[in-house]
């Protein structure tokens, strides 16, 4: 029997070796997929990893709030001011042309007297309080009673900015905006106490976060575009095998091949095995040529090199049993369909939904509850978390066994069916 | 001593509205040439493919060398061969390749396989293409690569579904030579053909099937003689069968 399968694979290896625009869909693609998603996702990723994001500043209040709004978004590192295109200051009309126009995501307006309405407006508040405890003495310069006018700082965004990227520009703002009232409040109370010379708040914050991730060799590890990308579009290409394989399961039935398989004293489980171990292999390399390209031509295109470390033999053994879950995929749909042209599209469709639902695309932390439910049910993103687990999460073995589990369940569970479905469908 | 034994064998397929095979009993000897003839449609193919375990019969049963599928499917698939209608072949591997594939399928192995899948193309006349692709040979040239890749382990038994059907006549006259010497050296032969004149030369005895039934068994000789007028197997096969059109969905 061993025999046979021996000769199954070879049969099959050779089939491959001739069907170039299957090798070139098989190996080539991927790649070219993976350099070029890579680097299309390579910025939004960077403002984690430095570069900065332009942003227009208009500064119609020439203050303190002006000086403190500048200083602050350049110091987070993920922002470049920008207040004069082509040697002419922005203007609010300018600036916003310019965003609409889509050259710019941001543009902040800060309004005239800013930063002198909002002293006033605290002096004033200020004033009222320290009234009310009977701190004022004849030498306190009591603001003016008059009344000041909301003031707008005007936001504009390109319309082709992500919602998510809005959300966190309006939350910096408001909170920079919150801080500056804060300290603008301290400083006049001092003054108000006649303790101007030192400070006698202390104004640090008593409540901070430290964000703290696994670390390996004492550095953190920080979620690049590569260290997302190499797995998650590895996966993408293990899965796609889907479709020639089970292309080319139809095309033994179609060919008559089939029958003459069928009519061997061999059984049919041998028959998916040579396809199986062949394809095997087809992953395997698939997934080391995606290694080959992460860690040394990313490096050549100006990419972070994707960084393997000592996690070898995990990411080979996920990759195994992706792969073995992929061929089980493509068994059992070639087993069915009858045609190509049912086959092929199906199958291409259905690699596709599975990436979507298994967070190749978009986080599942993100998606609606229903769908991160759902997501729980692709084999996609078994083997996707089973890859985060060895590389972000500083997974051991145990942490990814029930992804391994998993996915060899799949691979057992379609193989069945399709064997099963042979058996009703054809034998005696 | 029968090979091939059929009792009230019946196949409707899941769609259709009328029996493929219907209630057919048949006894087929061992060494014999046993052609199965019938208009298009009649259930010949059908009627094969149960036989080779291809097709799940409605009812009824049969038995190859006194084995059934049920209990001895892998012997039977050990004794018999098959060539099927289609180039049951893959075109991007050479003919040698094939033939080693195939051969290897039912256990053949190292030199003895060789051998087998040198002579074979040797008195196929193919020796010169045995490193060509399959896809680049002509309709007669896949034909006898089809026919050896199911008689290369020397079958007892051997099922054919209009092999020649589509070759020039060099090609045909190969077939059936090489099919007669086979006969000769003990291997039966069920054949399906449209060729009346060639089952007329190359059976020993046919079965005419029509509506999944057999209308008359006999040799070519007994045919001839109880049809009236009948000069040939042709005049036959009109006389019982008629000559209105068979098409069917």
């Amino acid at each position: 029997m061993l025999y046979k399968l021996g000769m199954a694979i070879r049969k099959e290896l050779i089939l491959q070796s001739r069907d170039i625009g299957g090798l070139i869909i098989l190996f080539v693609m991927p790649m070219v997929l993976l350099v070029t998603i890579t680097m299309v996702q390579k910025g939004s990723f960077d403002s984690i990893t430095g570069t900065r994001i332009p942003v227009l500043l208009v500064d119609n209040d020439r203050g303190e709030i002006a000086e403190t709004v500048r200083k602050e978004l350049g110091s987070t590192g993920n922002f470049a001011i920008v207040e004069e295109i082509g040697d002419q200051t922005l203007s609010e009309a300018s600036a916003k042309d310019a965003v609409f126009r889509g050259d710019y995501q941001l543009a902040i307006v800060l309004p005239p007297k800013l930063s002198d309405d909002l002293n006033l407006h605290i002096k004033q508040n200020v004033d009222r309080v320290m009234a009310e405890f009977s701190y004022s003495d004849s030498d306190t310069v009591h603001a003016a009673a008059v009344t000041i006018q909301k003031k707008d700082v005007n936001l504009y965004f390109d319309p082709a900015t992500q919602e998510s990227f809005k959300t966190a520009i309006k939350s910096s703002i408001d909170k920079l905006i919150a801080t500056i009232e804060k300290d603008k409040v301290y400083k006049v109370f001092q003054e108000e106490l006649g303790v101007s010379e030192e400070a006698v708040f202390d104004q640090d914050q008593i409540l901070q976060y430290r964000e703290i991730g696994p670390a390996e060799g004492g550095a953190a590890i920080k979620p690049s575009a590569v260290q997302h990308n190499v797995p998650a579009w590895s996966l993408f290409a293990i899965f796609f095998i889907v479709v020639p394989l089970s292309i080319n399961i139809v095309k033994e039935k179609s060919q008559g091949t089939m029958v003459r398989l069928i009519t061997n004293p061999v059984p049919y489980t041998l028959f998916l095995l040579g396809k199986t171990f062949t394809y095997l292999l087809v992953s395997l390399i698939q997934f080391y040529l995606m290694l080959v390209v992460g860690v040394y031509i990313f490096p050549l295109l100006d990419l972070p090199s994707f960084e393997v470390g000592a996690n070898f033999m995990q990411l080979s053994t996920m990759a195994l049993f992706a792969g073995l879950a992929a061929i089980g995929f493509g068994i059992l749909l070639g087993t069915i369909a009858t045609t190509q042209e049912q086959s092929a599209p199906f199958g291409a469709t259905f690699v596709v939904i599975l990436a979507a639902i298994g967070g190749v695309w978009v986080p599942v932390f993100v998606m609606p509850a229903v769908m991160q439910t759902i997501s729980r049910l692709s084999p996609m993103n078994w083997a996707l978390n089973g890859f985060y687990d060895i590389l972000l999460r500083q997974g051991s073995w145990m942490a990814i066994l029930p992804q391994l589990i998993l996915l060899l369940l799949f691979f057992m569970l379609t193989l069945l069916i399709a064997v099963l479905y042979d058996k009703k469908k054809r034998t005696i | 001593m029968e090979i091939i034994r059929i009792d009230s064998l019946s196949k409707k397929y899941k769609d259709s509205d009328y029996y493929s095979v219907e209630n057919l009993s048949l006894q087929i000897s061992e060494g014999e040439v046993f052609g199965l003839l019938g208009p298009n449609g009649a259930g010949k193919t059908t009627l094969i493919s149960m036989l080779c375990g291809l097709v799940k019969p409605t009812s009824g049963s049969f038995t190859i060398a006194g084995l059934s599928y049920r209990e001895s499917a892998m012997a039977i698939r050990r004794l018999i061969g098959v060539v099927p209608q289609e180039y049951a072949l893959y075109p991007t591997l050479t003919a040698t390749e094939n033939l080693v594939y195939f051969g290897a399928m039912y256990g053949l192995k190292g030199k003895n396989l060789n051998q087998l899948v040198e002579a074979g193309l040797a008195e196929m006349g193919l020796s010169k293409f045995a490193h060509k692709k399959i896809g680049a040979f002509s309709g007669g040239m896949k034909r006898r690569v089809n026919l050896l890749a199911g008689i290369l382990h020397d079958p007892k038994l051997l099922f054919l579904d209009e092999p020649t059907v589509g070759v020039d006549v060099q090609s045909k006259n190969a077939i059936l030579d090489f099919l007669k010497e086979r006969n000769q050296s003990g291997m039966t032969l069920v054949y399906t053909s449209h060729h009346l004149i060639e089952a007329q030369e190359l059976c020993d005895r046919i079965a005419i099937i029509e509506g999944g039934k057999v209308i008359a068994q006999g040799t070519p000789q007994e045919l001839i003689h109880t049809t009236q007028d009948a000069r040939n197997l042709e005049d036959v096969f009109i006389a019982l069968t008629g000559r209105g059109l068979r098409d069917a969905i």
